[in-house]
């Protein structure tokens, strides 16, 4: 059987089909000439011709469009969904780019880089709103992890500055557990709240204290880290090996909660908690105090999101430095339906277009920088629109719990 | 083991729930717990479960006092709880349900679900509950939902076995069948608290009977002796009249008439399937059915509230298949919902606004833009008196209201508009015996005035005293058309649960 | 009335106790006073802080004028959130829907000829009526999709941002002879009035009409809930959706109208701006405006009164937090600390009780936000 919701949720993949194979007939077949995309640090790089690949992948997605308006593709739907959104992200780089070349390796080993924070913050949101509270705080906490890591890694150094930032984190995941659960505050204003407070105290602190003691802002940031072995892999090994310590430490976060919350007895309580807490109440499960803990967890994570910005790019901590990124991460909790590995995806999409409109935004593509600047947007709200119609939320998360 | 509960008093802001409440069980036997609803007898059991801390009184086990800080003692202590609205988690398999809270673990916390699996594939077993360790919560049916609560309860090696409600949501047969599980735990030494309003139930499976009301012990019944009306005088502190009073029905011309009507939910479910019937002025249609098939979704269907996927309705010979729910409503068709909390009221909002929630377009409380607030209150005003809504001031929140009056907003509201056809689903749905007396006579009072009623219950004791007429839902088809005169409550039962009884009779062509 | 005198109470208490933690701060973070140990100085330095802070916001015909114009968005783009938390949506968008608005507003007010008295009401409507359509984006995808308001209202913002920073490039907007985003000048007919216009040679008084058109705004919001049918359906639709899907009453296209409101609302206040306070348009128009509106609108609980009381609290502390920061080397943003506490304080009445020991029954503002789902 087939009901009148998913009938019209298929009807709309198509039309997104058709949409895309507009884009890339109109637009991206307008520019002739060759991109090149350097694969490797050496230079090993890759030609294609921008028009006709435009023209080819145009055609694809008309057909895709008419085979899922016609009578849907079925099982294979999400995978040519992936497919496809690969070849018009490749069209769209060739349009970019035709006539000039840049380094493909660098953009994604960027892209990897920059995905650290939304992941990490998106991480403590999966873990909030899977246990039942809804975390719009995270924002603040990679705020203020960021702030307190620069300070905390300026006057000692890098580990204790890390832990400063965690510390930081979880202060705040404090404050939303006792507002949220004890005093049963609607969780979103003290989310709210804490953004605020964390965006005020930050900037008053970044002039009252950092602007006139420069030295307590200022720090050497980690290195990157070859991984042996794994960084020779040609083309893949730059991407993923040759990193900071904390793109390494959210790849492990990424499988240790996905592993934790689908395989342990935490991540069955708390998966409960998130449901439906009062069946693991009646059980003797302690929800108060899995909230509280989880919470922590939670704040210690986005703490160690903060600290990258100080600790893992740019040395230094500048006001409102996280700009956002902490409702992107969101996003991403949205995007990823509440699981750690769709989350993390959703984190790479956001970073990619960070990266694309940093690397190519000053080539002349003939249309205004501003619009390929909010592309990522766009896309968030299409996919956001098409998606979460399908997507199912932790059922009690907003829910302040009653023991009774 | 043997548990008492000695003084026992809890207090709520402006109720006292429990009022010094005495009450013993000991393995092997079964207590029944009756009273009508708000009688206190959940509060008492949430004390026993260490949900609720008791203001005055104490627990004791084996003669010694013990304290309930959370569920967590009381489990220890050995006293398990299958409560009324089932605390599963609907995403969740069998197993995961069953274990949750005392998982069997591997290294690190990993969740050894083998041998969660064959823990409850042994407790089934043992106690022949036929469950699959693997099926997902969500697409259980009710009766089998319950076994998982059991079997939940059985794992903990409970003593003490309260069952809050538990044959609300079930068939007839499923009730013998549940009779025949309480018999196989006392037989295993194990004590039950059986919390029901069902006269019948616990005179038929309980040793003791101890009634409450009000938050107080009124007196206990043996069921060897004691009839059901005495325990139901006990129950309410007056006569109680126990079959609904009414003339014989006169149906005329047919008001709403459904053919072919097919639902799809939106996970691609088939809900409903092929359900033609019609209703006629003047006569009261019921619908019998366990919950959750189908008959929810029709009603939604019927008032608006649901897309139909096949089919046609008729109102009055209008085709009202693709009409709005204000459309509707304005062609006559009142509706009291299954839920009054989630659906039929605004609790956040006064009893005025709520009162007019379903009419104030109406030309009497508003100019199209501007609301006639005065005309609204008087109309409240009048309704709260026609209707013994009780309460001090209609511009008080809905939610100070008690339930019983709560629904009585609903029916009021529904009622004392211009209406060809009542669609009641569950209308006295857990309120006390006054307010239900007072809505099951709103409703033949409605009949006798010409309106057609479709009444849809999973009380079958409702559904047989208030129809002239029932249809009963199975899987979501109608599975049969009864003369409540002539059809047993065994027959109908069977019919709910799928069989086809052998020499029927009361089936109306 | 008696609201009026609630709301004002709980402000007010909620007020002092961020007051104190601010102090607080303020002397935690005097890293001199630490060092020397001199602490009469940091606590002489909240002295004058806050002197300055109070003076700055009420002393004296100036510092009226300044937190009548800060008030006038605030209380504008505070009703842009409050009326969408009452049909059970919440607004984040109010940044974007600003700057829809007051384009819309800046581009009536440089390109029409006419009388003042037909040009002014013109363009602020014109505001109103860009801000409600870009509103209006969210309420449409969340009707149609179900697509999460928090969501794409913040990608809404984003890409207004953008939009905006692009037009005021465009030969259309920007300012003859300017390489940098900046936009024509509003002609002086289409400019609100001045409020103390008639003082003269008092040019720093820059408090213009929009104080009005806010306060009219703000009437409207309670004749809107309060008297009309619609009002009535959007606070049903709010408190409880099925209920109100059960009344007949059309669910999505009340989504679509709270957020044509909202957006109205915050349109008028980037009106406002547009052709009172600034005369033209640049990429600052709206600020962090969008998160100021939220904390007025939680602070005023989304009553229409409350929403003024919230709006013109934070005026004030704009106001003076701006003199502050001249009189003393304490930094402006110490106002968004204390906005966040008074949130914080309000939104949990048993801290306050517990703080002051009032007695008194809180009554619950009910949930925001009542999880992904819906």
């Amino acid at each position: 059987m087939i009901s009148a919701e998913q009938k019209k949720r298929a009807r709309n993949v198509g039309y997104g089909y058709l949409g895309l194979a507009v884009i890339t007939l109109v637009i991206f077949s307008r520019r002739p000439g060759d991109a090149g995309f350097r694969l490797t640090e050496g230079g090993f790089s890759l030609t294609l011709p921008a028009q006709q690949f435009a023209y080819i992948f145009g055609i694809v997605f008309v057909g895709l469009g008419a085979a899922q308006l016609w009578r849907g593709l079925g099982k294979v739907s999400n995978i040519v969904l992936a497919l496809a959104t690969a070849m018009f992200v490749m069209s769209f780089l060739s349009w970019a780019t035709s006539g000039e070349s840049f380094s493909l390796v660098g953009m994604l080993q960027d892209t990897v880089s920059r995905s650290v924070p939304i992941t990490l913050g998106a991480l403590a949101g999966i873990l909030c709103e899977r246990s039942g509270v809804i975390n719009i705080a995270i924002e603040g906490m990679l705020l203020a992890g960021a702030f307190m890591g620069a300070v905390g890694a300026s006057l000692t150094n890098l580990w204790f500055g890390t832990i400063i930032a965690i510390l930081t984190g979880m202060l705040l995941a404090w404050v939303l557990a006792v507002f949220s659960i004890k005093y049963r505050v609607d969780q979103v204003i003290v989310g709210f709240a804490i953004n605020f407070f964390a965006l005020g105290i930050t900037s008053f602190l970044s002039f009252r204290v950092l602007v006139p003691n420069p030295d307590y802002n200022s720090l050497v940031p980690v290195m990157p880290i070859s991984v042996p072995l794994l960084s020779k892999i040609p083309f893949i090994g730059q991407i993923l090996f040759v990193q900071t310590i904390f793109v390494y430490f959210s790849f492990a976060a990424v499988a240790l909660l996905t592993w934790a919350m689908y395989r342990t007895r935490w991540g069955l309580r708390t998966r409960a908690a998130g449901e439906y807490p009062k069946a693991a109440g009646t059980l003797g499960v302690d929800v108060i105090r899995l909230r509280y803990r989880n919470l922590l967890i939670a704040g210690a994570v986005a703490g160690i999101g903060g600290a990258w910005w100080p600790i893992g790019t740019v040395g230094r901590f500048d006001q409102n430095i996280t700009g956002g990124r902490g409702f992107i991460a969101l996003a991403a909790v949205i995007f990823g339906r509440w699981h750690p590995v769709g989350a993390f995806s959703g984190a790479i999409v956001f970073a990619f277009a960070e990266a694309v409109r940093l690397k190519i935004g000053n080539f002349d593509t003939g249309i205004p920088s501003e619009f390929l600047l909010m592309a990522p947007y766009l896309v968030t709200l299409v996919v956001v629109a098409g998606f979460v119609g399908a997507s199912r939320a932790p059922k009690a998360a907003g829910q302040p719990y009653d023991e009774q | 083991m043997k548990l008492e509960l000695r003084g026992i008093t809890k207090k709520f802001p402006g109720v006292i729930a429990n009022d010094s409440v005495n009450l013993s069980i000991s393995t092997g036997e079964v207590l029944a717990l009756v009273g009508e609803n708000g009688a206190g007898k959940s509060t008492l059991m949430n004390v026993l479960y260490g949900l609720y801390k008791a203001d005055e009184g104490e627990i004791l086990v084996d003669g010694t006092a013990v304290n309930f800080h959370s569920p967590a003692d009381a489990i220890k202590a050995g006293i398990g709880m299958v409560h009324q609205h089932f605390m599963l988690v609907p995403v969740f398999s069998v197993a995961e349900n069953v274990v949750l809270g005392s998982e069997p673990t591997k290294r690190f916390g990993a969740l050894d679900i083998e041998r969660a699996r064959k823990q409850v594939r042994e407790v089934s077993d043992r106690y022949n509950l036929n469950l699959d360790p693997d099926a997902i919560v969500e697409d259980l049916p009710v009766g089998v939902r319950q076994r998982v609560e059991i079997v939940k309860v059985l794992l903990r090696d409970a003593k003490i076995v309260v069952f809050d409600e538990p044959t609300a949501v079930l068939t007839p047969s499923e009730i013998v069948e549940f009779f025949s599980i309480v018999r196989t735990l006392t037989d295993a030494g194990k004590g039950v608290v059986f919390i029901t309003h069902k006269l019948k139930e616990a005179l038929t499976i309980a040793d003791r009977i101890n009634v409450l009301r009000r938050g107080k012990v009124v007196g206990d019944a043996d069921p060897k002796t004691a009839s059901e009306s005495h325990i139901a005088e006990m129950m309410v502190g007056r006569p109680v009249q126990l079959t609904v009073n009414k003339a014989t029905a006169s149906p005329k011309q047919v008001v709403l008439d459904v053919k072919d009507l097919s639902i799809i939910d939106p996970d691609g479910r088939l809900i409903v399937e092929n359900v033609s019937f019609n209703v006629r002025a003047g006569e009261i249609v019921g619908v019998a059915g366990v919950q959750g098939n189908g008959q929810t979704e029709l009603v939604e269907a019927i008032s608006g509230l649901r897309r139909t996927s096949q089919g046609s309705l008729t109102l009055d010979g209008k085709d009202i298949t693709e009409a709005s729910p204000r459309q509707r409503h304005t062609l006559g068709m009142g509706h009291v919902p299954e839920d009054r909390q989630r659906q039929g009221l605004v609790t956040g909002m006064t009893i005025t606004e709520n009162l007019v929630l379903t009419r104030y377009h109406d030309s009497e409380f508003c100019n199209g833009f501007k609301m006639k607030w005065s005309k609204a209150k008087e109309k409240a005003k009048e309704l709260v008196q026609s209707y013994d809504i009780r309460t001090s001031d209609p511009d008080q929140m809905a939610s100070t209201l008690s339930g019983g009056n709560q629904q009585k907003v609903i029916v009021a509201r529904e009622l004392s508009r211009d209406i060809r056809l009542v669609l009641a689903a569950q209308p006295t749905r857990g309120i006390d015996v006054g307010s239900i007396e007072y809505i099951h006579e709103q409703i033949v009072k409605e009949r006798d005035s010409g309106t057609a009623i479709l009444i849809v219950s999973t009380e079958l004791d409702e559904v047989m005293a208030l129809s002239d007429r029932i249809l009963v839902m199975y899987r979501g088809k109608v599975v049969a058309d009864l003369d409540p005169k002539k059809a047993s409550h065994m027959d109908v039962g069977l019919y709910m649960a799928g069989s086809r009884p052998e020499n029927a009779v009361g089936v109306n062509s | 009335m008696k609201e009026l005198i609630k709301s004002l109470r709980y402000t007010f208490l909620a007020l002092l106790a961020s007051l104190l933690v601010g102090a607080i701060i303020i002397v935690v973070t005097d890293i001199d006073a630490l060092k020397s140990g001199d602490f009469g100085k940091a606590f002489s330095t909240v002295f004058t802080a806050y002197k300055s802070l109070f003076q700055g916001s009420f002393w004296g015909l100036r510092s009226i004028s300044n937190t009548i114009t800060g008030t006038t968005p605030l209380l504008l783009s505070g009703l842009a959130v409050s009326v969408a938390f009452k049909a059970g949506l919440f607004n984040i968008g109010a940044t974007g829907q600003m700057l829809a608005g007051g384009m819309t507003a800046l581009w009536v007010g440089f390109t029409m000829t006419g009388p003042g008295w037909l040009q002014v009401p013109l363009a602020v409507i014109a505001g109103a009526i860009g801000g409600a359509l870009y509103g209006g984006i969210a309420g449409v995808l969340k009707a149609r999709t179900g697509a999460h308001e928090v969501i794409t209202t913040i990608m809404l913002n984003s890409i207004a941002s953008f939009l905006v920073l692009w037009l005021l490039k465009t030969t259309t907007f920007q300012r003859e002879g300017r390489p940098d985003p900046i936009s024509k000048l509003v002609v002086d007919e289409a400019r609100l009035p001045r409020l103390f216009g008639f003082l003269d040679g008092r040019s720093d008084l820059v408090a213009h009409a929009g104080f009005f058109v806010a306060l009219l705004a703000t009437f409207a919001y309670w004749y809107l809930l309060k008297r009309t049918t619609l009002g009535f359906e959007l606070r049903a639709t709010g408190l409880n959706s099925d209920a109100a899907k059960y009344a007949g009453m059309k669910s999505k296209s009340l989504t679509v109208v709270a957020m044509l409101l909202a957006g109205g609302f915050a349109g008028m206040a980037g009106a406002t701006e547009v052709l009172g306070t600034y005369g033209y348009a640049s990429t600052s128009l709206a600020g962090n405006i969008g998160f100021d509106a939220i904390a007025v609108a939680l602070l005023g609980q989304s009553s229409p009164i409350g929403t003024l009381v919230a709006a013109v609290l934070f005026g004030a502390l704009q106001a003076g937090g701006r003199s502050m920061q001249a009189n003393t080397d304490v930094p402006v943003d110490l106002i968004i600390v204390l906005r966040a506490l008074i949130v914080m304080f309000v939104a949990a009445p048993l801290l306050v009780k517990a703080m002051f020991r009032v007695k008194s029954q809180v009554t619950s503002q009910g949930q925001t936000f009542r999880g992904w789902g819906g």
